[in-house]
């Protein structure tokens, strides 16, 4: 890679210990990319709650924030996703003290390190939505995904090491969606159904994530009646990236960089796949393996306060028999007890958590803790993920997942 | 062949089979391969604490991923496995390699953050070409997998 005099001091350690090791990571991977040089970026986004680091991870942030004796600290506004846990909620999820503990120390780490401790993974709805064209250091695929989708920003998926580099030196390897070429699309899709409900939409980006297969593959869609909001997208997009593992997707006529099919090369690709009502149906089919639900979850992603005034809605006049988890971002929460959205949810039995994400906050041993297993969900998202952590999820709407807490069967 | 293509595809007759790669990083590994047509995520995919598969719908369910050079199509997933392959690493239950038809990032960072050895980038489908349980060699430097 070609480095410029600063990142070069970087590298040779002028700028202090942690600036070197952060270069020389991202220098590894720009490398396995055959990045040309670095792009400066305006703000980092890291994905690190410690069930992924564990404690080897949590050592290695305290081990770099103790690297120089100035103090290094991160550069541009660097944020965090969600955390492990709530600490106001870790006694009802019965948490172990070790899992909160080890989320401590990874926070005072971070903090040291100058990182604001946002705990969301829907910053582009609260903290600051990303302009078209601005360079990002994102982690969260589904905060990429809308980045770079609906904002027409540019981020590839940075896991937290890379996103904490970024912070710490100010820019990323330029390869992947930096790059005009990346963003032309690859695949084209024709939808004939137009979601309705949050999870509908969840489904059909999980169907769309599914045949576009990987990371660079850019779906276009055409067909959609209609133009749909953020909520809508922020399902759409979360889950065509975590079936398919996708970044950037456009939509003809609605997202920025395609306002016409040719603009981002989909003339030239023939329809690959057509879509249908069916197709969307038949993935959410796919999870209805039961119908007993032990636990009821709202998450992943973290809900708007949109969503929550649904469920608080959707809660009056009810009385659960199973747990009821909202889970959304700090940023929300005050809101959302504000308005008495809280205070109606809880009222029936639920709870709104506030910082974490579900699947990030050791799921497996949260469901042999309370004995949970069978789950019911909006989120394709979350469905896609937890079949792994030794759930049975199942996909529906938010007002069935709510009638699922107060009968205990998801109808 | 892969696990789930097991007994149709051809092996090597008796000279070493090579496979090169567009994209490489981490030291010179042999070990015995794990193949499948299918993606991976430490977070979405692995009971971590066991060492195994645990996504019921994966190919490898059940299998154990511990020292093995697993062999698959491409990276899925969310961000964690940029952090979990340097944890399972700490722990001693990680894959020795990991070989993609395609990666994404995440796998990469991952790599690159817990020194797992990686290749990614064939001309050829690679899980269709390397029999499942086969001692491969796999040598970044070269950008070469090689069915011993």
């Amino acid at each position: 890679m070609k480095l410029d005099d600063e990142e070069q001091a970087m590298r040779a350690g002028t700028l202090g210990r942690v600036a070197q090791i952060a270069i020389e990571h991202q220098i590894r991977v720009g490398d396995f990319f055959g990045a040309a040089d670095f792009v400066p970026v305006t703000q980092a986004h890291i994905m690190a709650d410690t069930e992924s680091l564990g404690e080897s991870g949590v050592r290695w942030l305290e081990a770099l924030a103790d690297a120089d004796d100035r103090g290094a600290r991160v550069r541009i506004p660097t944020i965090t996703d969600p955390r492990g846990t709530d600490f106001a909620k870790a006694a009802m999820l019965k948490q172990a003290a070790w899992m909160l503990t080890l989320e401590r120390r990874a926070i005072d780490a971070f903090v040291r390190l100058g990182v604001a401790m946002t705990d969301t993974c829907i910053n582009y709805q609260t903290i600051q939505a990303p302009t078209r064209g601005e360079h990002l250091a994102f982690g969260d695929t589904g905060v990429v995904i809308y980045s770079n989708a609906i904002c027409g920003a540019r981020s590839n998926f940075e896991g937290g090491p890379s996103a904490l580099s970024a912070g710490l030196t100010g820019r990323t390897p330029r390869y992947g969606f930096h790059l005009d070429a990346q963003r032309q699309a690859t695949v084209r899709f024709r939808v004939d159904t137009m979601p309705k409900s949050l999870n509908e939409w969840g489904a059909l980006g999980g169907v769309i994530g599914r045949l576009a297969g990987n990371y660079w593959a850019v779906p276009v869609v055409e067909g959609l009646d209609g133009v749909p909001g953020s909520d809508a997208m922020k399902h759409f997009g979360a889950a065509m990236a975590s079936f398919g593992s996708i970044a950037l997707f456009h939509l003809v006529g609605i997202t920025p960089e395609a306002m016409r099919l040719e603009d981002v090369g989909g003339e030239r690709l023939p329809v690959a796949h057509r879509i249908g009502a069916a197709d969307v149906q038949a993935l959410q089919r796919s999870y209805a393996t039961t119908d007993e639900v032990d636990v009821v979850v709202f998450s992943a992603p973290q809900l708007s306060l949109y969503e929550l005034r649904r469920i608080a809605d959707l809660c009056d006049g009810r009385r659960f028999v199973r747990p009821l988890l909202a889970v959304t971002s700090p940023q929300v929460k005050p809101d959302c007890d504000r308005f008495g959205y809280t205070e109606r949810i809880e009222g029936a039995g639920g709870q709104v958590l506030s910082g974490m994400c579900f699947y990030q906050s050791y799921a497996r041993e949260v469901a042999e803790a309370n004995g949970w297993k069978r789950l019911a969900t909006n989120s394709a998202k979350l469905v896609n993920i937890l079949g792994g952590y030794g759930y049975v999820p199942m996909l529906a709407s938010m007002e069935q997942c709510v009638e699922a807490a107060e009968t205990g069967r998801l109808a | 062949m892969s696990a789930d293509a097991m007994n149709t595809a051809p092996v090597g007759h008796g000279a070493p089979r090579e496979f090169t790669a567009r994209h490489a990083i981490g030291t010179k590994v042999r070990g015995i391969a794990l193949v499948a047509h299918d993606g991976f995520s430490a977070r979405y995919d692995l009971d971590r604490i066991a060492g195994t598969f645990s996504r019921p719908a994966h190919k490898l369910v059940g299998q154990s991923y511990v020292g093995k050079v697993l062999v698959l199509d491409t990276a899925k997933g969310g961000v964690a496995s940029a952090w979990m392959l340097r944890e399972m690493a700490s722990r001693g239950v990680v894959p020795l390699a990991i070989v993609f038809n395609s990666v994404n990032p995440i796998l990469v960072q991952g790599a690159a953050f817990g020194d797992v050895t990686m290749l990614a980038g064939f001309d050829d489908d690679i899980t269709a070409q390397v029999p499942h349980g086969a001692a491969v060699q796999i040598d970044p430097a070269a950008r070469l997998l090689r069915v011993l």
